[in-house]
């Protein structure tokens, strides 16, 4: 059976959908298949936020200047050096043309929200959020003749030489098979199934929480990889941030994290500090938390701070729990008291000057004679009442992948696959070979999801 | 109830206040993300500040079926309801009108035959036009009360509802900053300017916000028709009938067109949009009122084009009924909304000054 369409893309995310409007914009008839329920379209895209942009002056929402080189030394950074230059500097360089493109296929910008003033140069703020940015693309998808098909499922893709013959998916309780010429895969990454989480992890993967989307199993990586597809990334490394223990299992987004790791002392189980909290500014840190929290016993965390910090950060969505001391707060958390008090009493004790305070700059406030040190934001928890919060891992998405060059072409060992294309975070760590920087996501999935489609649009036309 | 409303608005701001992803929308994100902890006062400003332009609902990662159950257009909708119920006066009135359509065409009805009755029982004192059926004097008898009575009631309502959200003495700047984001409807333009989700799910159109300028233009060009013919009458001993191209029907005219123009748009819209996105409960006490006030403005024009002819005292009864109800549900009807949002966007003026930046009162993180 030949197919009426094109182009079959897999995913209904972000990436997915700059990969099927501008294969729709070249002439091609595509389809859109994504698991998810209408309700719950857009995979991992719905709980973004922002856009990390490349820009020689003020463009859009952002403000002076952003340029490659600065870019990629973030990168750097953040990865410890584990990324695909070429590659990484190809989405960096493409970003800056990426924005006006989103606007004109309508997402709208906005200034930086309160409390992420320290991103007002870098990243571009969706109006409304990553959910708004999807509708918005749905919408103009639709008004290009993109058809979607949401709760379709897709099951395999038969990989026949250099080719992908056919991709078979369910809908509405029946299997259906169909012959595209090209496949795009932008199905995201596989954190959403714990069984191979906890086989990359061990048991420890069973107490993660998984921010996003439900529907990112990894369903068509694994197939794809079990043929022989070329894969890259650890399957151990993965965005994971530390969030309130108390998020949901999965889909808790934005709301559950937690800004006050500066202004703490975080302990595990055994009341023991084990990172210094006042390392960096948050919003380069609480990608490293994650991973901190999941080294812990029972990979979890707690975090506690009294009543003169309570209102240095941004509030989130559980209270916090609250007590008049140090040893009934212990209770409440299940830590033992007598060891939380030394712990605090030892912090207390290392703290010196705190005159120079600052909430939002790298103050230097630091413990001294303490392991591990907190080295800015180091004042002591002496004012009652105190408070409290638990940290766990919480996943955003995974980095082993898709391996892909920089026309986002997917291959086997012996050479490209014709007609597959992979886009978004099912080839993101292709860039991110660990470590992540906030925005990046999105800036990959738009630049690689255009790639994938302009690609995937010639080759059938 | 009320108490349930506010605690339900209470738990969907806290979950807002965690995101922010909405701040750029309209009035409500900015005054609601300068809050740590809501007080009932601060949650019943957030829901009159609120115009309902949904694009917080369609941009939500947490509405149903996700477990956050986020629906904060709706739950807005019902907690401003309830304040414009709980600070009327009287307020069983308002929780007889705001939530019943039938109710006020039951109104209606008893406007027209209370004025089917006046022309009838009083009649003319040989005056002309309209006066023939109805004299001036009889007139200002029955509408001069059905006009200030709403207004000393809408001044109780607003007093109680200026000091539950703690609103501080008003400046000239604060009425400038408001009565300009009225002008413009600025709230249902939403922060790109690209207008609001109403009629047709998440797409964004300025339909709702045209059709709501329409009638408030219209409306006010109405009043404003009325106001110049009784400074004509008293002031200059003009009395009407007048012609074509006098101030009154200058003015009268295209804002009844447009008043009728607009109050059918916004039926048309309120039939399209998904009810649940707003207070369900009053969808036909809203929708009762804005037939009534489509009618006003019909019956009137209709009024204009008959005056000449044997159905004008049947027309002037139903006009001047319909007219005397509208009046006198002013402070129980959606009319109401129209003095509320002036005064949250007047106390949002003053939010905004009280935090301009330099004063201390920014948040630092």
């Amino acid at each position: 059976m030949t197919s009426q369409f094109d182009i079959a893309v897999i995913g209904g995310g972000n990436a997915a959908l700059c990969a099927a409007m501008t294969a729709a914009e070249a002439g091609a008839r595509v389809l859109i298949l994504e698991t998810a329920p209408k309700s719950y379209r857009g995979g991992n895209s719905r709980h973004t936020r922002n856009f990390r942009c490349m820009h020689g002056g003020p463009l859009g929402p952002l403000v002076d200047s952003y340029g490659e080189e600065e870019y990629f030394a973030d990168l750097l950074k953040v990865t410890s050096g584990k990324t695909d230059e070429g590659l990484a500097r190809l989405a960096i360089r493409t970003s800056e043309e990426c924005l006006p493109w989103m606007e004109a296929h309508g997402v709208r910008f906005q200034p930086s929200l309160s409390g992420t003033l320290s991103l007002a140069r870098t990243n571009a703020f969706f109006m409304g959020g990553g959910k708004s940015l999807v509708n918005a693309y749905y919408r103009t998808a639709e008004s290009l003749g993109v058809e979607v098909l949401y709760e379709a499922a897709v099951t395999h893709l038969e990989l026949e030489g250099d080719r992908i013959a056919w991709v078979d998916y369910t809908h509405e309780g029946a299997t259906h098979r169909i012959e595209p010429k090209a496949v795009i895969v932008a199905s995201g990454g596989f954190q959403a199934d714990t069984e191979w989480l906890t086989r990359a992890w061990g048991p420890a993967a069973e107490n993660f929480l998984i921010r996003g989307t439900p529907y990112n199993r990894g369903v068509v990586l694994a197939d794809l990889l079990e043929q022989g597809v070329s894969q890259v990334g650890d399957p151990t490394q993965c965005h994971a941030v530390a969030i309130d223990g108390r998020a949901p299992k999965f889909d808790g987004g934005i709301v559950t994290r937690l800004d006050c790791v500066p202004f703490s002392i975080v302990v595990n189980k055994d009341a023991e500090r084990f990172y210094d909290e006042g390392e960096d500014v948050w919003p380069k840190r609480y990608a490293i938390w994650g991973r901190l929290v999941a080294a812990q016993p029972d990979q979890v965390g707690y975090v506690i701070i009294d009543a003169k910090s309570l209102e240095l950060f941004m509030p989130s969505v559980f209270p916090p729990i609250k007590a008049d001391t140090l040893e009934e707060l212990a209770d409440k958390m299940g830590l033992p008291p007598a060891k939380l008090r030394a712990t605090v009493e030892a912090f207390n004790a290392a703290c010196g000057d705190t005159s120079a305070f600052h909430p939002t700059e790298l103050d230097g406030v630091a413990t001294t004679g303490l392991e591990p040190p907190k080295t800015n934001w180091a004042r002591p928890i002496t004012e009652p009442p105190f408070y409290g919060y638990s940290l766990r891992t919480g996943v955003t998405f995974t980095y082993l992948g898709l391996k892909v060059d920089e026309t986002a072409q997917c291959s086997t060992e012996s050479g490209p696959i014709r007609n597959l294309w992979a886009a978004g975070e099912t080839m993101a760590g292709s860039i991110l070979g660990q470590g992540y920087l906030a925005g990046f996501g999105m800036t990959i999935g738009t630049v690689f999801g255009r790639i994938a489609g302009r690609e995937a649009a010639a080759y059938a036309a | 109830m009320p108490l349930d409303l506010l605690q339900e608005a209470r738990r969907q701001a806290e979950i807002c206040n965690a995101c922010r992803y909405c701040e750029g929308y309209c009035s409500v994100f900015p005054a609601l993300h300068q809050k740590r902890v809501f007080t009932d006062g601060d949650i019943t400003q957030l829901a009159n500040l609120c115009h309902n332009c949904r694009g917080c609902y369609y941009a939500c990662q947490y509405t149903a079926p996700h477990e956050f159950d986020l629906n904060l257009p709706k739950a807005l909708a019902e907690v401003r309801r309830d304040s414009w119920e709980r600070f009327a006066w009287p307020a069983p009135a308002a929780r007889a009108f705001h939530t019943h359509g039938t109710m006020i065409a039951a109104a209606s009805v008893l406007g027209f035959a209370l004025l089917f009755l006046a022309i009838r029982a009083i009649g003319s004192a040989g005056g002309e036009g309209f006066y023939a059926a109805l004299s001036h004097n009889a007139m200002v008898a029955i509408f001069a009360p059905a006009f200030l009575f709403p207004l000393a009631s809408l001044a109780v309502g607003l007093r109680r509802y200026w000091r539950s959200v703690g609103g501080a003495r008003i400046r000239w700047a604060h009425l400038v900053g408001a009565f300009g984001m009225v002008a413009k409807m600025k709230d249902l333009a939403a922060g790109h300017g690209d207008g609001c989700n109403f009629e047709e799910e998440d797409r964004f159109s300025h339909a709702r916000r045209y059709a709501h300028q329409l009638v408030m233009y219209g409306f006010l060009l109405c009043f404003a028709a009325t106001s110049a013919g009784t400074v004509m009458h008293y002031g200059f001993g003009l009395h009407a009938p007048y012609g074509l191209f006098s101030l009154p029907k200058l003015l009268g005219v295209p804002g009844g067109v447009m008043l009728a123009a607009g109050t059918g748009w916004i039926a048309w819209l309120k039939l399209s949009a998904d009810r649940e996105v707003g207070d369900a409960t009053a969808w036909g006490g809203e929708m009762g009122f804005v037939l009534l006030l489509g009618f006003v403005a019909v019956s009137g024009l209709a009024l204009y084009a008959l005056g000449g002819t044997g159905a004008m005292p049947l027309m002037l009864a139903l006009h001047l009924g319909a007219v005397l109800s509208f009046f006198l549900l002013t402070p129980y009807t959606k009319m109401a909304h129209g003095f509320y949002r002036l005064a949250a966007l007047v106390r949002d003026a003053q939010r905004k000054q009280e935090t301009a930046p330099g004063t201390g009162n920014e948040a630092t993180a």
